[in-house]
């Protein structure tokens, strides 16, 4: 085992070491969003501080005005740049919706593939730091549910920066939703350069009792409840999905037909989640191979509350994810 | 019409009778998908801009065939403008194959890249803030090009409007917002809806320079378009242009508008812009009755064509739904 230190880095500076990346090798990208130029900090978390004084008017601060930040990036995109728009927390997205959902998404389709929209819309969000209902939201099945869009969740900062990069430079729209909470912890820096396939989940660690899915934050907990468990002989694969649309069945369905068990986890809403389409795409496909219903983990059906011990109590915990384990294996 | 323009100020017959052109195009093509709407030939939404082709006609002759156009689903008149292959056009309208989208799109989402028309959308008040993205890549890129945003005087009053117009004032974009003050917005008035006596006056609270011109007189219209425009691509800045005319058909097909008093309804009608602009044109010297007649049925002829295209054209294959949701076609 090596003894050098491993470089660590920031979320905020994954979005950076991408962008910076990004507007390097592609003089079509462009950033903009509510004080993302180095005048006005360089954005909320300093993610993109550094770019408007490299890169002059590419990254431009704007307004609060949300559906004109969206609406420039539709517009750009079409006219052949790469905006990155930054939203700053995702329920600001309800804002933009109109862009987002009846523009950004449809456009292709409905120009039958004579105009596209290469946009990719920085947000960011997360229980867990007390801002409750209307700065906290996952709201990734929303916007799944609009065809046309990618969404794309990393759970760490290295799959963050290689996600990142790999929105920026596709041909589609993509939402990639940053979490509020990791904007300053650390995690290990990837390489220069390094980029992740979207639609490509992880195995990040096999297993033959039970498979559990999940992406974002609660990936991070699946893992080390996995290791724990193994403690019981429960042995857990952890599938990593990164990319919510389009989701990677082949790898889904795969892990699952091995173990025969699968549990779905997500930071959102239960109800009318993520899970629940994974839930029932794994029962229409793999009914004769499963051992136990696909279990479901998501957040409680009510908003996201304020108080410390009512927003912990709110969202997933360790305890769930291995009693709903445990429950499939029962 | 056409009266009380200085000598100096009138432009070349060549100019007007080109904006005649394109104003029979409009007219006679409005004109038809009502006819194909009526026998049932068609079935598709329509939104007739009849009273409003002065605005358009103006507008194209101000822009290049390259620059930019963000209109909205009463947007024929606009694309015809801007010079849209009828053939495409019709296609698309009757949902074919050989459509402009191929028929995935239909008549309020019409896009054109190759004359310039970027995006087509049903949603009021959403084009403005596309318009500002693509002014911010053309000003980006350098390439010297225009955005001619077409919209209502009901889009005046959506939210993105406004926040539109801050955005386009502070990045000094190269846009044209043109208001298209047709006096109902849906089935309510002006008055009910617009709390300013005019829609220009909304650029005064963004620095921008904001102006009202009848969008019925053809040489006044030119000359705002043109001053427009010339601001645009002089790094100068957006407008705000609003021009004042009126819609005669309804809100869409099937609208008897019986919203509008007769009153107002028929003062207008005794000014309608078309015929008045076509009787002028002769009366005043500018062009000879046979030569408007040969301009006629040489659109007419372009109609039939680009209808039996259209109606002969094969529809798109199912498979369409799965492409282009995506670049890479999917398993809807």
């Amino acid at each position: 085992m090596s003894t050098e230190k491993k470089a660590l880095i920031t979320g905020a500076e994954a979005t950076r070491m991408a962008l910076d990346e990004a507007m390097a090798m592609d003089p079509t990208v462009l950033v903009f969003g509510e004080d993302v130029a180095d005048p006005e900090g360089g954005g909320n978390w300093t993610a993109t501080q550094g770019l408007s004084t490299k890169y002059g008017t590419r990254c431009r601060s704007t307004a609060i005005s949300e559906q004109a930040i969206a609406g420039a990036a539709v517009g750009a995109a079409i006219a052949g740049m790469r905006p990155v728009a930054e939203i700053m927390l995702m329920n600001f997205i309800t804002v933009a919706m109109d862009q987002v959902v009846n523009h950004a998404a449809k456009i292709r389709f409905m120009s039958g593939g004579k105009t596209g929209v290469p946009l990719t819309i920085r947000t960011s969000s997360g229980a867990g730091r007390g801002l409750a209902g209307q700065h906290s939201d996952m709201l990734e099945a929303w916007l799944a549910h609009v065809p046309g869009l990618k969404i794309v969740v990393p759970r760490n900062q290295a799959d963050w920066k290689g996600l990142l990069l790999s929105c920026v430079m596709d041909d589609d729209p993509c939402v990639f939703v940053e979490n509020t909470l990791q904007m300053k912890t650390k995690g290990e820096a990837p390489p220069k350069g390094y980029r992740l396939e979207l639609g490509k989940a992880a195995v990040l660690k096999p297993g033959s009792d039970v498979t559990i899915i999940g992406y974002g934050r609660p990936v991070n907990d699946m893992l080390e409840v996995a290791e724990k468990l193994e403690e019981d002989n429960i042995s857990v694969e952890v599938v990593d999905l990164r990319t919510i649309v389009p989701w990677d069945r082949e790898a889904v369905f795969e892990s699952v037909r091995k173990t025969g068990r699968a549990v779905v986890i997500h930071e959102a809403v239960k109800q009318f989640g993520v899970g629940a389409e994974l839930s029932a795409c794994i029962h229409e496909e793999l009914f004769s191979d499963l051992k136990a219903p696909v279990g479901r983990i998501g957040a409680k059906y009510a908003p996201v509350p304020f108080a410390k011990h009512l927003e912990a109590a709110y969202i997933w915990s360790q305890e769930d994810i291995e009693q709903a384990i445990r429950k499939t294996l029962a | 019409m056409l009266d009380n323009v200085s000598p100096d100020q009138m432009p070349d017959n060549e100019t007007l009778i080109e904006m005649y052109r394109k104003m029979t195009m409009i007219r006679l093509n409005g004109e038809r998908f009502a006819t194909l709407l009526r026998t049932g030939r068609i079935a598709a939404p329509y939104y007739s801009a009849r009273g409003q082709e002065v605005i358009p006609a103006a507008m194209a002759m101000a822009v290049n065939k390259d620059d930019y156009l963000v209109t909205i689903y009463r947007g024929m008149h606009d694309q015809l403008a801007k010079g849209i292959p009828l053939r495409e056009l019709w296609a698309e309208f009757a949902g074919r194959e050989t459509g402009s989208c191929k028929g995935k799109g239909g008549p309020m989402h019409i896009t054109h890249p190759e004359t310039g028309i970027m995006v087509t959308t049903g949603i009021v008040g959403s084009g403005m803030p596309i318009a500002n993205g693509l002014a911010l890549a053309s000003q980006e890129k350098g390439d010297g090009k225009v955005t001619w945003c077409s919209f209502g005087d009901g889009a005046s009053n959506i939210g993105a409007f406004h926040e539109a117009m801050n955005m386009a004032s502070l990045w000094k974009l190269p846009v044209i917002f043109v208001c298209q003050n047709n006096q109902y917005a849906e089935h309510t008035s002006y008055r009910v809806g617009t709390s300013v006596d005019s829609i220009a006056t909304r650029a005064i609270s963004y620095s921008m320079h904001g102006e009202c011109v009848d969008g019925n007189e053809p040489v006044a219209m030119l000359k705002a378009a043109e001053e427009a425009v010339a601001r645009a691509r002089a790094g100068e800045g957006p407008t705000l242009l609003e021009a004042v005319t009126f819609r005669f058909e309804g809100h869409v097909y099937g609208d008897p508008g019986k919203y509008i008093p007769e009153e107002e309804y028929n003062e207008w009608l005794a000014k309608e812009p078309y015929p008045a602009y076509k009787k002028a044109l002769v009366e005043k010297g500018h062009a000879i009755e046979e030569h408007l007649a040969a301009i006629d049925q040489e659109i007419t002829a372009e109609i039939d064509d680009a209808i039996d295209f259209a109606l002969n054209s094969p529809y798109a294959d199912i498979a369409e739904i799965g492409r282009d949701v995506y670049v890479e076609d999917i398993e809807p």
